[in-house]
């Protein structure tokens, strides 16, 4: 199969599974989800199957048609997206799976709608990962903020309509009035909008305009969460969790801080960055997010509020790698979208196993969990450390380059707020592992029985775990993998 | 046959009308209107065929030579806007019998079917029409059947109806004066030209006479610029543009809802027609937004228009009045595409004429079906309905989305030319504000989402269902092809442009 | 002077028409109203007329003489003007009977023709 069909298999099957959803709905749910595994798998390989061509430098593409002259939906393969795509089709198997248990053990309603979403904002994920332009992308921005607004609200309840609310309001308010003004406005200056290595604006307008720009595509990704625009991330918590692990740990923020790193890549291009620092007040506004996000997730005693504020925190980290505008930022910003996923989806995926176990949400009462949990509570300790960014988990490495790139760019205050921000993770991800370990449970007995998750639960929180652990390793990979777009500009 | 296809689409329909006041028989009648309008449709599609293949096409009326004669001229953007009209017409009507079963008295049903060819003819006819004079007798035609289209909401009996009549009187009076106005421009350009043939006229307005001694362009003459004024007023009252929209939120409140499906899609934006045709082909842009400020006097009033009637359709109870009062913002949309006289702008312009009218018409529509389970329009009863009737409230969150211009609806792609428009001209206030009254609709579309998925029916719908299934073909026609002229624009843009260009070339 | 005098037509189309839209906006009474619009309209109606005529012109009709000194007539009016204001008298006549169709039914549903009281009646409602 030539890599232009397989791009196309790969929008399709999506789409396919949400066919197949729709068509068995709730009367037959085993063939339902049957079939979600099964399109969920041949994604991942469907995806995997344009590694080779990438890694040996091809870039694959594809035109679907044009929407507009001159603006076409088309899909070209890049590391980045390459990267991307991986990690959004990959963890889609494992949350499906998660949510089959999750969905199940908890007699959620409305449960064929809530797989059909599921399909769609993977099918937009997997669209934008794969665009080849930047309208394109944008399209599929839209279709995921649009597709998760029923998920997020999945509950229909007051505090889910509310919730709902702040999520559509700051992603449409963000997206239509900045980054949609920005994309324009790149059209009319640049009279292009593909991604090009070294990017579409060098020489197409003076400094104070592109600063502008850039500033209305950080912004306008409002996915990207950089405050003041992160509100909606804590309100998405109302979501199920599997919503929150996959999407809101992955999918959609991801989509966020893939765009501005592909906005900073091959829209600006690292090199017009770099020489005319445009980005520079961008770097202390993502430096400001990732410590004062940090600092609220202390405060939050409930535990998915307090994963929320951390990954605004770590989605800044990103953001800060791709403003950096120097290979190694631009290299561990992209890593990091890999290393926080897996760390991240963990940690979710335990809050998740939590509830519907012990029906606990508030870390105060959490004491004593990894006496009956152990597996999930262990687990979740993993994903903490990957997240803290210790040795050896993946997280390690995305930081480790981000630092590099900092200290390249004598950005010597922001060298100071990643450190810092590593001691903030360890002071609120570690209390619940030591209470879960340490602290004797509020009631009952001393040394209570056992009483884990169900397994289709348990096994995928593990997998993802033992994944951000074996990133550590496959992380040269990962890296040969990046290197590409930062090529033409100095390491 | 085929050289005479241009008056059939007029004829056809025009004297199907008063056949079914003789024929009177309910069943008989809609089959009757029904093939009319499909006909009309596929005459209007091989017209649009023919014209991009073989550019404009003129018919004389009676053999009878233009200028003396009347002469219908169909060009690009004519054959557009026929196509788009007839269209909505035929869908419009296919979905019309349930809907005013419910709405409509029995014995008036004749009636309706009458009315509604005829206001289609008139419609048809403006459009097509290349002579000053047919396009306000059309005009008329159109109006006249629309006044009594929209007093057929009332029904005896159900005292809350009745407000469709005083509705209606309010849109005949105001409408007349709107028509009377036309008729003044007119007559004063006729006294200056002596022909009522629009291309005919446009070549007369450019020529230099004497006037006391002077030599100057006819079009320089004061009594042109009265004759201009008072066309512009006339034609602004007739397409609601802000602040003349007064007679649009009552008419298309009370009126039934398939009436007001195929005039909310198609009344006011033959009127935007008429507007292009007079500032292009007719006085020519150089004068309208040269030497008249038109451009800057339609980009003010559409600007305060949109927020304005954004901002009151959010606080609006009644949803057919909400979504009145959002047509009255998307006609400033198209009045703004229009004051930028540029090609983007105005293929925004034309293109949104065309979305807009497929998205409203929709809209309308399955606000149709709500009716006919309801009984209601009001927010209040709306409550929970998406779950008893997903299909309607699907479909109706879909047209919202369009109304937002949401990616992949064919809302986004007029304010994608929009914005691109502005940029080019370096008016950044303008493409803020069309961005965020897109929000503005997010917040009024979002006000029926949240009560109809988040809040409980109250008790008198519990047993109620979905609507049926000939009533949410017809709905789902024009909200599919929202989503269709969302991705795929070759049609819609890509004629739209061409429309433009051609309007922009015979500017002098 | 000749200005004025000459143009004595106009100043006539001129007042009737500021009468009768006058009237359309001012009075609250539905018959009222629907009389203003037709002084309105007609005003329109002397308009066109008037611009068709032409000082000591005749309607250009066979034969072009005089049928008593049987001169030649020179200067002719225009008919196209009177033509035309018929059409419109005629959609005139249709406006003003649907108005007042209107007004029949409005009596029936409200038992009252004064906008006011319907406008009062609507909000109690």
């Amino acid at each position: 199969m030539n890599p232009e069909t397989t791009i196309k298999l790969a929008l399709a099957l999506p789409l396919a599974v949400v066919a197949t959803t729709v068509f068995f709905g709730e009367r037959q749910r085993n063939l339902r989800e049957s079939f979600t595994l099964l399109g969920g798998v041949a994604l991942f390989l469907a995806v995997a199957l344009l590694v080779p061509a990438v890694t040996s430098g091809d870039r694959p593409a594809t035109t679907l048609f044009e929407m507009i002259p001159g603006l076409a939906i088309a899909f070209e393969v890049e590391p980045l997206g390459m990267l991307f795509a991986l990690v959004a089709s990959g963890l889609w198997v494992v949350t499906t799976c998660y949510s089959i248990g999750y969905m199940r053990a908890h007699h959620e309603e409305h449960q064929t709608r809530f797989f059909t979403c599921f399909a769609i904002a993977i099918f937009a994920a997997i669209g934008a990962a794969l665009a080849a332009n930047m309208f394109t992308l944008f399209v599929f921005y839209e279709v995921l903020t649009l597709s998760t607004y029923p998920l997020v609200t999945h509950h229909g309840t007051e505090a889910a309509r509310k919730g709902g609310r702040t999520y559509l309001g700051i992603l449409l308010f963000t997206s239509v009035a900045f980054l949609l003004m920005a994309v324009v406005w790149t059209w009319m200056i640049a009279g292009t909008l593909d991604f090009r290595p070294g990017g579409i604006l060098a020489g197409k307008a003076d400094n104070t305009a592109l600063c502008a720009l850039l500033g209305l595509y950080v912004f306008g990704t409002g996915k990207a969460a950089l405050m003041p625009f992160h509100r909606w991330l804590p309100a998405a918590m109302v979501a199920p969790t599997p919503v929150s692990a996959l999407l809101h740990a992955v999918a959609v923020v991801k989509v966020g801080v893939f765009t501005v790193m592909k906005v900073a890549v091959y829209i600006f291009g690292i090199d017009l960055l770099k020489t005319t620092g445009i980005s520079v007040w961008l770097m202390y506004v993502a430096g400001a997010t990732i410590l004062l996000a940090s600092l609220v997730a202390l405060t939050k005693n409930n535990l998915k509020a307090r994963l929320a504020y951390s990954t605004i925190s770590q989605l800044s980290y990103i953001v800060l790698g791709a403003m950096l505008a120097n290979s190694w930022g631009v290299i561990g910003g992209s890593m990091h979208i890999a290393m926080h996923a897996f760390g991240k989806i963990t940690l979710f995926f335990c809050a998740g196993a939590i509830y519907i176990t012990a029906h606990k949400t508030e870390i105060s009462d959490m004491r004593g969990i990894g006496r009956t949990m152990p597996f999930t509570t262990f687990a979740f300790l993993l994903g903490s450390l990957s997240v803290i960014g210790l040795p050896p988990f993946g997280g390690s490495w995305s930081k480790w380059y981000l630092a590099l790139g900092a200290t390249e760019a004598y950005q010597w205050p922001l060298v100071a707020v990643l450190m810092i921000s590593s001691l903030l993770n360890i002071a609120y991800l570690m209390p619940i592992v030591v209470r879960g370990f340490f602290f004797a449970p509020v009631d009952g007995p001393e040394q209570p029985k056992m009483n884990e998750a169900p397994l289709l639960c348990v096994v995928p929180l593990c997998v993802t775990a033992v994944g951000s652990l074996a990133l550590f390793f496959f992380a040269d990979d990962v890296y040969q993998l990046l290197l590409p777009i930062t090529l033409g500009s100095v390491p | 046959m085929e050289q005479h296809l241009p008056v059939l689409l007029i004829i056809t329909p025009l004297i199907a009308a008063p056949l079914c006041v003789l024929v009177r028989q309910r069943v008989a009648v809609f089959g009757l209107a029904l093939a009319v309008c499909w006909a009309v449709f596929a005459m209007a599609i091989m017209l649009l065929a023919r014209v991009l293949d073989s550019g404009e096409i003129t018919y004389q009326l009676g053999g009878w030579a233009a200028p003396w004669g009347i002469e219908y001229r169909i060009d690009t953007l004519s054959a557009f806007v026929l196509l788009f009209v007839s269209g909505i017409g035929a869908v419009v009507l296919s979905f019309a019998p349930h809907s005013i079963a419910r709405e409509i008295r029995k014995d008036q049903h004749y009636l309706f079917f009458t009315e509604y060819l005829l206001c289609l003819t008139g419609l048809l006819g403006i459009t097509i029409t290349g002579d000053l004079f047919n396009l306000f007798v059309f005009l008329e035609i159109s109006s006249l059947s629309a006044y009594a289209l929209i007093s057929l909401g009332a029904r005896g009996g159900v005292p809350k109806t009745r407000r469709a009549l005083i509705a209606a009187f309010h849109y005949l009076v105001m409408g007349t004066i709107g028509a009377t106005f036309i008729l003044i421009g007119i007559g004063l350009l006729y006294m200056m030209t002596g022909t009522l043939n629009m291309a005919d006229m446009a070549v007369r307005l450019r020529e230099t006479v004497e006037i006391n001694g002077s030599f100057k362009q006819v079009n320089e003459t004061r009594t042109v610029l009265v004759a201009f004024a008072f066309l512009s007023v006339g034609i602004s009252l007739k397409m609601a543009l802000f602040p003349l929209h007064m007679w649009l939120p009552n008419a298309y409140t009370y009126a039934p809802s398939v009436v007001t499906a195929f005039l909310a899609a198609t009344a006011t934006k033959v009127s935007v027609y008429i507007l292009l045709r007079l500032i292009f082909t007719i006085v020519g842009a150089g004068f309208a937004f040269e030497r008249l400020p038109l451009d800057t006097e339609l980009m003010v009033l559409s600007m305060i228009g949109i927020v304005v009637a954004s901002v009151t359709a959010i606080f609006q109870t009644n949803i057919k009045r909400m979504l009145a009062y959002s047509s009255v913002a998307q006609i400033g949309y198209i009045a703004l595409g229009i004051s930028f006289a540029s090609p983007d702008g105005l293929t925004g312009a034309i293109v949104h004429l065309f979305n807009h009218a497929l998205i409203k018409g929709g809209l309308f529509l399955a606000m149709g079906c709500l009716v006919l389970r309801l009984g209601s329009t009001e927010l209040d009863d709306m409550r929970g309905i998406g779950r008893r009737m997903p299909w309607t409230m699907f479909a109706w969150v879909v047209g919202g989305l369009g109304l937002i211009g949401v990616p992949t609806t064919a809302g986004f792609i007029s304010k994608w030319y929009l914005i691109s428009a502005a940029l080019e001209r370096g008016w950044w206030p303008v493409a803020v504000l069309v961005l965020l009254s897109s929000l503005l609709a997010v917040a009024y579309v979002w006000r029926v989402v949240e009560a109809a998925y988040f809040q409980d029916a109250p008790e008198q719908h519990a047993e109620v269902t979905e609507a049926p299934v000939v009533m949410l073909i017809p709905t789902y026609a024009l909200i599919g092809a929202t989503i269709v002229f969302g991705l795929w624009t070759s049609v819609s843009a890509g004629v739209a442009r061409q429309a433009a260009e051609l309007l922009l070339e015979v500017t002098p | 002077m000749r200005e004025i005098l000459g143009l004595y037509n106009y100043w006539v189309v001129i007042f009737l028409m500021m009468t009768g839209f006058y009237v359309v906006i001012a009075r609250r009474n539905l018959i009222k109203k629907v009389i203003g619009l037709n002084i309105f309209q007609i005003s329109v109606f002397l308009l066109y007329i008037t611009m068709g005529k032409v000082t000591g012109g005749t309607a250009p009709i066979l034969p072009a003489r005089h049928f008593t000194t049987g001169e030649e007539f020179q200067t002719f009016s225009n008919p196209l003007p009177s033509v035309l204001i018929l059409t419109a008298i005629v959609v005139g006549v249709a406006t003003t009977a649907m108005a007042l169709a209107l007004i029949v039914r409005i009596h029936e549903a409200y038992g009252t023709i004064e906008e006011d009281e319907i406008l009062a009646q609507d909000r109690e409602q």
